[in-house]
């Protein structure tokens, strides 16, 4: 079959769905792949890159013609009306949102995937481009917030005084609230987070980030893997902490989303009006309305010396990294689809993470898909198991010892002076190898049992003291008992000189 | 012709300077520096013990046959040594144990047949005694390090053989072996002895065999550090029959050295001697694997990306098995060292004290490759860092890395010690498919988040990473 990859229609964009690498990949899988002359040159990707990479350039009809097309944003109209029979088109689409849209592609048996409704579960985390997006948006977040700044992140001790870092807050510590963090903290800043789900304190603090909470027992967590909405009572005492640190930070970075909803309105103007001059906020869920009151989609809002920054193309403004990524979870998408590598797409609605990002096959809408319980997230504190180690445990008994003694004194009683003699050395011996080995460092043990093999020759002694015998068997039986034990002393010894030379430092 | 140079008390006295440097050549061991010396003093202690026998009072005749096979014995040995391969030195080191067991059943009959020296009453029912459990052990180690050897080297199969009642077998095997152990003692004459003795000889050879081959694959590390003590046991025994100290001494010396090794290579799978012993490993759980819920999904990576993880650690472990040598990746593994230490990346080698095939075998096979054993560690020592290591490389190891040893009390290798590498940053495991290791058990590390599969064979993965 044959894959084409579109231009992105919204001159804007400066993202490709499919890198030259992944061309490649794709091409593995058994398939042709088209592109669209000067497809990713915004994003450093160029033609000559994608034909090395397998790719047939050509122009936009050719592309559409194919069998299955590949971008990044939803269709639009226009893109729709080209949508031919049988095609598929794989593309962010948000279903929940856009539903007229996914009316208008129900025809002609055409098939369409979300990328956006890829179930959050640990099987589809790589070919969650949501998440790939999240991350790197999070990310630039950080950065453009630093760029509005006029100071630095980073505390500092110069010469001429004392350089206070910055605090920065980060609202919802979800993909891109994570990666704000990771991002903020490496430039040095101070970094306090705020999330409805108890269980991300552990993922906060391990980025480096103060983790904050409210002193109301709720669980934000839900069962698909994203925020549920909160009670009246919660969001009272969340707002309440908002204000407070609304007065302290000089950066706050918004990633609430709850999806398929409008975004909650967690930063009024009140609050922002409490912030320090020259502070930034960053709202990431301005396509959905902002989490800040003032937030207005793609501009740079200032409102009392404060910049509210509301772009919606973040990803967009690290073209390379999020076509990169976008195009390996493209990838890890096809090669689901494809499972017997024939170039053959196979829509199998039995598996959870396709039948998930189907919204249309055939023709027919199949959103939204059963529901199926799936974050790993959710687990309550009481499932971490009792590890029960069946380490078996040292009784101290005195049974044995008091059995060696009693059969030390039996032999006494019994055995004759040069029997006692013999075993005192023995007893005494054993003491001494006991000692002397514990002592034998582990990574020599192999050169130490070679050792000890040639050691234990010295039996050699006892057939050297019966070859004299005049008996011929007891010749025969001594001599033989001699040759072998030769082999093993200079065998032993030999191996042993051969591997210990081989110990360096 | 008599070379009778030493009387019996400089002959004592030279086996006590030899009995000395036995002492200091396992005390050589306790650090690579050392050992080399360590191996001279053992050199030096044989060389003198051999020549204080030779000279003294107890040797009188057939000198040149003496040296002549001590020569021809010699010869082989060396060229044993010369030719065989670190990987081959399981099967090297059991093909000697069983020497010493052959040699010590060999003295054993001589003494039987051609006391040197005539005793009565209490002594003689001792001396029997000593010359029957000689044979004995001697036998055992003999058989048993053969069929160790062949398991070892591929010939019989590494599957434990399973007999039905095979306890019940081996216990009427000891009690017929004390039955005719004790009618060897009573007997009047030699002639009366000799019948139970052979009897002996073939119980004790088919024992041996049985204990070893019940044994599973993944016990052969105990399997031949017992028979390394056999060995020494054997040598000691046959000093108390011909009243010997040295021959005490030195037995009792690798006796206790073999023990010692068994009971840490237990004490690292966490099963007790006796279950090693008793049967094969795995053979006793019945491996219930309903507890596989959906473990995920693993995530298999290209060569690129392992590259990259590689190159923008800053500390990486290597974690070798077994499967490390059968591929012969640690040349390759050496050339990486040298280039990423350019890099400044710094590299260590984790070691679990089972994986290869007897006690330090890794370290050996490690130090073939000339890496350096200072960079060389045991897993005790890292297992409580792994939160500063960036990247685990496991290399064709994988029940020592097994996670459900310590989080599933079920599993047939619960409470085993394991390498916590999972709690790294990030571990690659190179590995040919999905098989389970020598425990037949599941393992959850693969399916772990931050783990990463690097599919094909292990040499030649590397050599395209770098």
């Amino acid at each position: 079959m044959d894959i084409g990859i579109l231009k992105e229609s919204d001159s804007r964009d400066k993202r490709v769905a499919v890198t030259p690498k992944v061309v490649s990949k794709i091409f593995k899988l058994g398939y042709n792949v088209l592109v669209e002359e000067g497809l990713g040159s915004d994003a450093s990707f160029y033609d000559n890159e994608y034909a090395d990479a397998g790719a047939i350039i050509s122009d936009t009809n050719k592309v559409w013609s194919c069998d299955i097309v590949l971008k990044i944003n939803k269709p639009n109209l226009d893109e729709v009306n080209k949508l031919s029979k049988n095609q598929t088109l794989l593309s962010f689409f948000t279903p929940s949102i856009h539903s007229e849209l996914l009316k208008k592609c129900a025809k002609d048996n055409v098939n369409v995937l979300s990328m956006d409704s890829v179930p959050r579960i640990s099987r589809a985390q790589k070919m969650d481009a949501l998440s790939s997006m999240a991350n790197i948006a999070g990310s630039r977040a950080v950065i453009e917030a630093a760029h509005a700044f006029g100071r630095f992140f980073g505390g500092q001790i110069t010469a001429a005084g004392k350089i206070a870092p910055a605090n920065v807050l980060i609202i919802g510590a979800g993909v891109a609230g994570l990666s704000a963090i990771g991002t903020a903290t490496s430039l040095g800043a101070i970094v306090r987070a705020f999330d409805t789900r108890p269980e991300v304190k552990e993922q906060v603090e391990s980025l480096g980030g103060e983790f904050l909470t409210v002193n109301l027992d709720e669980d934000g967590s839900s069962s698909d893997g994203y925020a549920r909405v909160m009670s009246k009572e919660f969001i009272e005492a969340e707002m309440s902490l908002f204000k407070n640190q609304c007065k302290d930070v000089d950066i706050i970075i918004t990633t609430a989303l709850i999806p398929g909803k409008e975004a909650p309105k967690l930063i009024t103007k009140e609050m922002v009006s409490l912030m320090k001059p020259g502070s930034v906020i960053v709202d990431l869920a301005s396509q959905q309305g902002g989490n800040c009151e003032l937030c207005k989609p793609d501009e740079v809002f200032e409102y009392n010396g404060i910049k509210i920054i509301g772009y919606t193309d973040l990803p967009s403004r690290l073209p390379s990294q999020s076509s990169e990524l976008y195009a390996n979870n493209l990838y890890h998408i096809l090669d689901e689809l494809t499972p017997n590598n024939d170039g053959v797409i196979d829509i199998n609605m039995e598996d959870d993470v396709i039948r998930g990002m189907t919204i249309i096959k055939n023709g027919e809408i199949t959103y939204p898909p059963p529901k199926i319980q799936v974050s790993a997230t959710p687990k309550k504190k009481d499932t971490k198991p009792e590890l029960t180690k069946p380490v078996q445990e040292k009784k101290h008994s005195y049974i044995p010892g008091l059995i060696a003694i009693s059969s030390l004194f039996l032999v006494g009683a019994f055995a004759p002076e040069s029997f006692m003699n013999h075993f005192t050395v023995f007893v005494l011996s054993c003491f001494i190898g006991y000692m002397v080995i514990w002592n034998v460092t582990a990574s020599l043990h192999t050169p130490l049992m070679s050792v000890t093999n040639a050691v234990s020759s010295i039996i050699i002694i006892g057939a050297l003291t019966q070859i004299s015998s005049t008996d011929l068997l007891s010749l025969i039986f001594s001599g033989l008992a001699i040759f072998i034990a030769s082999i093993n002393i200079f065998g032993g010894f030999a191996v042993t000189k051969r591997m210990l030379g081989m110990f360096k430092k | 012709m008599n070379l009778e140079i030493f009387n019996m008390e400089v002959v004592r006295a030279l086996y006590i300077v030899s009995a000395v440097l036995f002492i200091l050549t396992l005390g050589g061991l306790s650090n690579p520096e050392t050992s080399r010396r360590g191996n001279q003093y053992g050199i030096a202690a044989m060389l003198i013990a051999v020549i204080a026998t030779i000279f003294g009072p107890q040797v009188s005749g057939n000198y040149s046959l003496m040296i002549i096979l001590i020569l021809l014995g010699g010869s082989i040995g060396l060229v044993l040594s010369r030719r065989v391969k670190m990987t081959e030195m399981p099967e090297l080191v059991a093909i000697l144990h069983s020497l010493v067991g052959l040699a010590a059943v060999l003295v054993g009959l001589v003494n039987f047949i051609n006391p040197a020296v005539e005793y009565f009453g209490i002594e003689k029912t001792i001396h029997s005694i000593e010359i029957y459990l000689g044979i004995f052990i001697g036998m055992v180690t003999f058989s048993g390090s053969i069929v160790a050897f062949g398991k070892l080297s591929g010939r019989i199969s590494g599957n434990p053989l399973l007999l039905p009642a095979k306890h019940y077998l081996n216990l009427i095997m000891v009690i017929a072996v004390i039955f005719y152990g004790s009618k060897f003692v009573s007997a009047e004459t030699i002639d009366l002895a000799f019948n139970p003795l052979i009897i002996m000889l073939i119980i004790s050879f088919i024992f041996g065999i049985h204990l070893v081959a019940s044994i599973g694959g993944a016990d052969m590390p105990v399997v031949v550090s017992m028979l390394n003590s056999y060995s020494g046991w054997a040598a000691s025994v046959t000093g108390f029959m011909l009243s010997n100290d040295l021959l005490i001494v030195v037995g009792a010396l690798v006796g206790s050295s073999g023990a010692i090794l068994s009971y840490i290579m237990c004490r690292a799978m966490n099963r007790s001697f006796i279950s090693v012993i008793a049967g094969g490993f795995g053979t006793e759980a019945k491996i219930t694997t309903s507890i596989t819920q959906d473990q995920g999904e693993v995530k298999a990576i290209e060569i690129d990306e392992f590259k990259s993880m590689i190159m923008t650690s800053k500390k990486i472990a290597i974690i070798p098995g077994y499967g490390m040598a059968v591929a012969q990746a640690q040349f390759v593994v050496n050339e990486m060292i040298n280039i990423l230490k350019d890099k400044n990346i710094k590299i260590i080698f984790v070691i679990h004290p089972v994986a290869g095939r007897m006690p330090g075998h890794m370290n050996v096979l490690l130090a073939e490759a000339q890496i350096p054993y200072d960079i060389v560690y045991e897993m005790d020592e890292i297992n409580d860092d792994f939160e500063n290591i960036d990247l685990s490389i496991v290399i064709g190891a994988n029940d020592i890395v097994n996670p459900s040893a310590l989080e599933d009390p079920n599993s047939p290798i619960a409470g085993m010690p394991v390498i916590e590498c999972w709690r790294g940053t990030y571990t690659v495991v190179l590995k040919r498919g999905m098989s389970t290791g020598y425990a037949g058990v599941e393992n959850p590390l693969f399916f772990k988040g931050n783990t990463r599969m690097l599919f094909g064979d292990a040499k030649e993965s590397l050599l395209k990473a770098l």
